[in-house]
């Protein structure tokens, strides 16, 4: 009933607006992770105007260095400055993110699509592949998908989207059945629209709200979970700055030098918290 | 704006008033949307709040009680309750209050009960809240008044949850729920909108048989004048936060002093006034024929029998409306009509053709003749659309005209129903109720059918609005030579409107014939018993 006493005129909402609007409330805490990620996307865009350092080839004599004002995070173990290796590796990290979200986004939407708008039979067959796919520990189903695909670090992304592939089309599918109870959808029926175009012009765009929001959720997931791969050296290769291989590469210097893996797991940790603070709130609203 | 106040109480009891409400005003967030309301409610009197939505009628009765939104700020005026101005008073202190001097009756029963309690447990809290510890005597207690309120079984009513209860049964346990304390002054904030004629009637001579046994004052808010002429000793008329007129209901209704009361009285939708009727064309051929129509639905219980049998036929260029209460299976034959669902048994012709049997393209074709109106404009249109997408759809499903051509026949049909072409470029947020149903008749009418299947149309619309849509949809039907097959609860507004009538009960005809044949020589006891119930008797005539 509450939609009975809407306000009778909707204004137009600037994008500025717009992007405040959807955070709403803006609390501290959630200007410091926009912030954050704001940060780390300009690291992945033009990481030389952050650090002067090659984060492939390293100085020598320059091993092993701890914390100082010439390397605020310290070297590694062939001299190359840490900082400069963590603002270059900011790349894989959002980049293998976004593969990973758009391919679970992508297939499991068109998956919950299909169930949901058939309904019947296919709805029980595909659903029910769903909840085996569910079932499976998604480590261990990216791990199977990456010896299939192979070793590196797009193909890393993609096994990490493809384990998300079943949490959308779960999702997208309970969206799908309540649209497709709407008046509007009957009504669209009603007045000669075929199955498809119904789908295609009410179903899918009043369905998408909740899957868009819960995409921004798993942004986070997705960036830990390809450190995750990239940590057990099924991502990228090595000398590649990816944040997960980083850890491990540190773990053989842990006594000695702790920089190198300390700082690498604070900050998966910090953009990956930040990041669920941002896409919670955005699937708030 | 209106009579000084010790001219409109002249001659009145001297009594000191239950309820004292003097200079009120309202402002939501900082905007004031109700103006220096003042009125008084004697002992056992009922004042009636009349307005359309948007009047402040609600929100008085929220302020009286103390239950504003958050937003919402008293910005000026006392509120005297038993002598004790409670304006000021705040959380914890008026729960004091809530419930043994003033109690709420809400607007709907289906939301208004927790559906994971019992009824009794709902029933019994009020005594707790207000510290009655003695559960046998209070369980005793709760079971005679779910009896009073005229619950059959009240023990059995007592353990049972609110989805095994009808809309009027849950509204009786509310009233039950109001009446425990007995209060001095009930507030019905539209008791009976969501609700059937025939249970309205009960309700509301529920209400009535309690005050007089119980000396209670009652402040009822409707958007029904007529209800509040049959009920109410005084009637408070509201528009835009500002009281219009206030007098004894027979003066109101009798000679209502401002423009806008004779407005509502010319709305309500037994007294609208539509050009008479012309007769019915004899030779005119029937555009629907219903034979022997059946439908089941599946249900917990086995199979269930919506519509049982039903006939009729509706001539070309006429109304036929359907009328019966909720779960008389109207809206179940009106949909077979409009090809929406298939019947289990029996025929539906349109245009002499079976559409029982139509599947796939040829049904999509048939759309073309029949189009179906909704209740609830809210629901049946697209929200992410725009108001000229919406109009034009049906366009592209059939023949794809160019952009250009689109656009011109959409705002003709604007026109057509009286909307201003700058409306194409909004989204349905943007417009109200009366505005939406607009549109989704443009939409129904862009594709020019021959016929109009009108599923409460007009039902969920203010009585301005609803006389405003009756008109249009009557200018429309003489323009186009439509034919209505128009389905409502509401006997009153078909009397205006259709030529004839099928009146139905628990899935089968009772009844079918012309409209005034049905009104004066209505011969089922169910007809007589609808008619009973269009309010407006007392001071009006039907």
């Amino acid at each position: 009933m509450s939609s009975f006493s809407e306000p009778v005129i909707a204004p137009r909402i600037g994008t500025g607006r717009g992007l405040r609007r959807l955070l709403h409330p803006v609390t501290p805490g959630l200007w410091l992770s926009v912030a954050i990620l704001i940060v780390v996307i300009l690291w992945a865009v033009a990481p030389g105007l952050w650090t002067g350092y090659n984060p492939v080839e390293g100085q020598s004599g320059n091993q092993l260095q701890s914390p100082s004002a010439a390397h605020w995070l310290g070297t590694d173990e062939l001299g190359r400055d840490q900082l400069a290796r963590l603002i270059h590796g900011a790349r894989y990290s959002l980049s293998g993110a976004l593969t990973a979200v758009g391919v679970g986004l992508l297939v499991g939407t068109l998956i919950g699509l299909v169930a949901g708008a058939t309904g019947g039979r296919t709805d029980t067959v595909i659903m029910r592949l769903v909840d085996v796919l569910l079932a499976i520990p998604s480590l261990l189903l990216a791990l199977s998908f990456i010896i299939i695909l192979g070793f590196g670090h797009i193909q890393a992304a993609i096994a990490v989207g493809i384990t998300s592939i079943a949490a959308f089309a779960r999702l997208a599918r309970s969206e799908v059945v309540s649209v497709r109870r709407r008046e509007y959808v009957e009504a669209a029926f009603g007045s000669g629209g075929t199955f498809l175009g119904v789908v295609w012009r009410h179903v899918l765009p009043n369905s998408l709200n909740s899957v868009l929001a819960y995409a921004a959720v798993q942004f986070g997931w997705a960036i830990l979970q390809i450190s995750t791969l990239g940590f057990l050296g099924y991502g990228a290769p090595p000398p590649t700055p990816e944040w997960g291989l980083m850890i491990a590469e540190g773990r053989n210097y842990m006594t000695t030098s702790w920089w190198l893996t300390i700082f690498p797991g604070l900050f998966v940790i910090v953009v990956v918290l930040a990041a669920n603070r941002v896409g919670r709130a955005l699937r708030r609203n | 704006m209106n009579k000084p106040i010790a001219a409109v109480y002249a001659g009145l009891s001297q009594d000191v008033p239950v309820l004292s409400v003097r200079g009120l005003s309202v402002a939501y967030d900082g905007r004031e949307t109700v103006h220096d309301v003042s009125f008084d409610i004697g002992r056992g009197e009922v004042v009636a709040l009349v307005g359309e939505s948007g009047s402040g009628k609600s929100t008085t009765a929220q302020a009286i009680i103390g239950l504003l939104p958050e937003n919402g700020r008293l910005t000026a005026g006392r509120i005297v309750l038993n002598g004790e101005d409670i304006s000021v008073w705040k959380g914890r202190r008026l729960d004091t209050i809530r419930g043994t001097v003033v109690s709420l009756v809400p607007q709907d029963p289906g939301s208004s009960l927790n559906p994971l309690r019992t009824i009794g447990s709902q029933l019994t809290e009020i005594w707790r809240l207000h510290g009655h510890r003695d559960t046998a005597a209070i369980r005793q207690e709760a079971v005679e008044l779910l009896g009073h309120v005229g619950l059959s079984h009240p023990e059995l009513r007592f353990g049972q949850y609110p989805h095994e209860l009808s809309g009027g049964m849950k509204q009786r346990v509310l009233i039950a729920i109001a009446l425990a304390l007995k209060p001095a002054l009930i507030i019905a904030d539209e008791p009976t909108s969501a609700l059937d004629v025939t249970v309205q009637k009960r309700i509301l001579d529920l209400i009535d048989k309690l005050r007089v046994e119980n000396g209670t004052s009652v402040l009822l808010v409707t958007h029904d004048l007529a209800v509040a002429g049959d009920r109410a000793d005084r009637i408070v008329v509201l528009k835009g936060g500002a009281i219009q007129e206030a007098d004894v209901s027979s003066r109101v209704l009798g000679y209502p002093a401002s423009a806008y009361t004779r407005q509502l009285l010319a709305d309500i939708p037994s007294r609208t006034h539509f050009a008479p009727r012309p007769a019915i064309p004899r030779a005119a051929a029937p555009i629907i024929e219903v034979r022997n129509l059946v439908q089941d639905f599946d249900a917990a219980g086995g199979p269930f029998r919506a519509v049982d049998d039903v006939s009729f036929s509706v001539l070309e260029g006429t109304t036929h409306a359907l009328v019966g209460e909720s779960g008389s299976g109207k809206t179940t034959t009106a949909r077979a009509v409009a090809g929406l669902s298939k019947p289990t048994r029996g025929q539906v012709f349109v245009n002499g053709r079976d559409i029982t049997a139509l599947r796939g393209e040829p049904l999509r074709q048939f759309r073309r003749e029949v189009q179906l109106v909704y209740q609830n404009p809210f629901a049946s249109l697209d929200p992410r659309q725009t108001v000229g997408e919406i109009i034009a759809e049906p366009l592209r499903n059939f023949g794809r005209p160019d952009r250009a051509e689109r656009h011109a026949r959409v705002l003709a049909a604007l026109e057509q129903v009286q909307l201003a072409p700058e409306l194409a470029e909004r989204r349905p947020a943007a417009l109200s109720g009366g505005q939406r149903q607009r549109v989704a008749i443009a939409r129904a009418l862009i594709l020019s059918p021959r016929l109009l299947v009108l599923d409460e149309a007009v039902s969920a619309l203010d009585v301005t609005v609803q006389a405003q849509i009756l008109r249009l949809l009557d200018g429309l039907q003489r323009d186009l030579k439509l034919t209505y097959l128009f389905v409502s609860h509401d006997l009153s507004v078909v009397r205006g409107i259709a030529d004839t009538v099928t009146v139905m009960q628990s899935g089968k005809a009772v009844e079918t014939g012309e409209v005034q044949d049905v009104f004066e020589h209505g011969r089922a006891e169910y007809t007589r018993a609808l008619i009973r119930s269009i309010p407006g008797g007392r001071y009006l005539e039907r």
